[in-house]
């Protein structure tokens, strides 16, 4: 598809080499990068609908493109390169291992914006980077598992250890501990981003051990659909799309999703791409969560008790409006020292480079 | 760290469930490379399998029915593959990758309007007396009927190569074709019939995944367990017992490492991770030092085409 669309736009190019090269300026190509495929039904999904949403806001003056599976690596730089040559504008790269990609060919394509979703590395004055604060939703589903647990065991199914990911284990402790003093966290490993039957396992792993809320920070819906054979004795999250598929179990009771993170793309997409066509654009690191609408908790089902969905409802409302920081002192880290004071809140700094455990998680960060 | 948490008849328990489609894909491998064929597109076949058997458990809400059509697929398009490499003499290596990228492009377009969909799972059989017992009722005979198939698969298998008169044709054939060609076997129709027994166990594996082990269609969703069970069959240097081994080897050590994590253990887990690859290139490496086991090595034929008139 790529080759095709790489001829075509070479033709184009010709044309309007010769033709009129007013026309160019008309339609803006904006690419994308995606790490898993479209129907992951999670991360690539929620990417991709931003992407749609960017084509229906703008009509004919947007062209998209976009490369599902693109692997990590090697790969990635291929296929960014493929892109910068077929005449894309603006490319977006979706997936924290295209950071050193990223960064390489838009030192040789200073002409085409490039914008990295959740890396930190901008080498080029053409690169932006943007990202989305997840761990305000990981706050809220924390509350919300803090409250729901039997057990008092509740788990979280890791990719890689990156501070994205830790932020995530963070803040989803440190406020299931807020609500529950009793509760223990396990975490699983699973040491890649999509791979079902191995989210479901880690998922199987933990409900063995009598793990009986657990969230997932990889990108299928496989970790529900183990939880479902648990028949509505365990309960999980919707994690970057909303999965409301597994809102009801199948006997018509509710789970065993009770709620979900939904990563909402389209505002940034429409606001970069658009600022792109009228001039304005600019390099940016963005990172906007709650308040920009960009982190959205899905509906929360009837498995969750009232009080603890009024409760939900409020931190949801504080942090939109900028009044809760959901890393607000006291805190102190794994190891008993001392982080954050009363009232102190964590600096984006220290949350982007985030390599520590808050006090209560047990077990090491792998290296 | 709190080992008493792992109980171990649930690990035994979901090893068996999380080894079984590449215990199926790996046993059909093998039968193909017995006879002499290397058939790389076992991705390709295990993931088309995944998506017809869900496309017609769901339709048709029979499970069973799934598995039946998913071998038949898997078997339909093993058929290409032996068509164009048996008959037009096509590389192998080749071929079997295209296969592969046929089943994962075929399997999207297919899964598309499936996403997120729910289908019925296979029920856990209820045997009776057997079941009941402590400890190994809950183990071992707690699964569903699939699980007990891909045991008597291995068996069947073993006994084929072993005792049978098929069985000895087969191996004759992947040994030295022209050999069995001379004594007038029908070289290339054994290779044709191995071949879709393949890609009928691929298919069956793979409707495993996407109907019992993650009862869900998604996109990519064996994300490489074909290549893996091309790892066991040498692994297991083409015995049939040793692919059971091997498979339940790699399926046990990730079960394992996710209990361990899940446990708290943290520190070695990527390396019990990544041990089932080095002990597979440590085998390699030990049956292709020692050439007196040369009974472990792999057919003399393996990928090699065959022509009558050579």
């Amino acid at each position: 598809m790529i080759r095709r669309t790489l001829l075509a736009t070479a033709a184009a190019g010709l044309t309007l080499a010769f033709g009129a090269p007013a026309i160019a300026q008309d339609t803006t190509k904006a690419c994308f990068v995606y790490v898993g495929p479209i129907g992951d039904g999670g991360w690539t999904y929620q990417h991709h609908q931003g992407a749609l949403a960017l084509k229906e806001e703008y009509g004919d003056k947007v062209e998209i493109a976009y490369q599902e599976s693109v692997p990590e690596g090697a790969d990635a730089e291929r296929v960014i390169t493929q892109m910068a040559l077929s005449g894309c504008n603006i490319i977006f790269t979706t997936s924290f291992g295209y950071m050193d990609p990223t960064n390489n060919v838009a030192a040789k394509f200073p002409d085409v914006k490039f914008e990295h979703a959740t890396g930190y590395k901008r080498e080029h004055p053409n690169v932006s980077t943007y990202n989305a604060r997840f761990y305000e939703g990981r706050a809220v589903v924390g509350h919300i598992a803090g409250k729901m647990t039997q057990t008092n065991k509740i788990g979280y199914i890791g990719s890689f250890p990156i501070p994205e990911v830790i932020m995530g284990i963070n803040s989803y402790y440190h406020h299931a501990k807020l609500a529950n003093p009793e509760v223990e966290l396990v975490v699983t490993w699973a040491y890649t981003w999509f791979d079902p039957a191995k989210e479901a396992d880690a998922a199987r792993a933990m409900l063995d051990q009598g793990v009986d809320v657990i969230t997932a920070h990889t990108d299928s819906t496989a970790p529900l659909a183990e939880i479902a054979k648990e028949g509505g004795s365990a309960w999980g999250f919707g994690q970057a799309s909303d999965m409301a598929a597994f809102t009801t179990n199948d006997d018509g009771t509710p789970g065993p999703r009770i709620a979900s993170i939904i990563d909402e793309w389209s505002p940034y997409y429409i606001k970069r791409v658009g600022a792109l066509m009228d001039g304005t654009y600019e390099q940016i690191d963005s990172w906007a969560g709650m308040p920009e609408g960009e982190v959205v908790i899905g509906t929360m089902n009837d498995a969750i008790p009232d009080d603890v969905k009024a409760e939900a409802q409020a931190m949801i409302d504080a942090i939109t409006a900028g009044e809760y920081h959901p890393f607000t002192g006291p805190m102190n880290k794994q190891d008993g020292s001392a982080w954050l004071a009363e009232g102190e809140t964590a600096d984006d700094g220290t949350l982007l480079g985030m390599d520590f455990y808050v006090e209560g998680i047990t077990g090491d960060i792998p290296n | 760290m709190d080992l008493g948490n792992i109980n171990p008849v649930l690990l035994v328990a979901s090893l068996m469930i999380s080894a079984t489609p590449i215990l199926l894909a790996a046993i059909g491998e093998m039968v193909v490379e017995k006879s002499g064929v290397l058939n790389l597109g076992v991705e390709g076949m295990m993931i088309t399998g995944a998506v017809i058997g869900f496309i017609v458990a769901i339709n048709t809400g029979s499970p069973l029915l799934g598995f039946v059509i998913a071998a038949v697929a898997g078997a339909a398009l093993s058929l290409s593959f032996g068509v164009l490499t048996q008959i037009f003499l096509s590389n192998q290596v080749a071929t079997g990758l295209g296969l592969t990228l046929v089943g994962l492009g075929l399997s999207s377009l297919l899964g598309k309007p499936y996403e997120g969909q729910k289908t019925a799972t296979l029920p856990k059989l209820d045997i009776p007396i057997l079941g009941d017992l402590p400890v190994v009722g809950r183990m071992l005979f707690s699964h569903d009927i699939m699980v007990y198939v891909s045991l008597c698969l291995i068996l069947a298998v073993w006994a084929f190569l072993k005792f049978t008169r098929a069985g000895l044709i087969l191996r004759a054939v992947g040994e030295s074709h022209d050999s069995a060609h001379a004594l007038g076997y029908k070289v290339v129709r054994v290779r044709l019939l191995a071949i879709m027994f393949g890609g009928a166990c691929a298919g069956l594996g793979g409707a495993y995944l996407s109907l019992v082990r993650v009862p869900q269609w998604t996109e990519g969703m064996t994300a490489g367990a074909g290549w893996i069970a091309l790892a066991i069959v040498v692994f297991a240097s083409w015995r049939a017992g040793r692919v059971l081994i091997g498979a339940y080897l790699f399926g046990g050590i990730s079960v394992l490492q996710l209990n361990l994590q899940a446990a708290g253990m943290t520190w070695g887990v990527q390396y019990l991770s990544m041990s089932p690859y080095l002990i597979t290139i440590l085998v390699l490496v030990f049956i292709s030092s020692n050439r007196s086991r040369s009974s472990h090595d792999a057919p003399a034929n393996l990928g090699q085409t065959f022509h009558a008139t050579r």
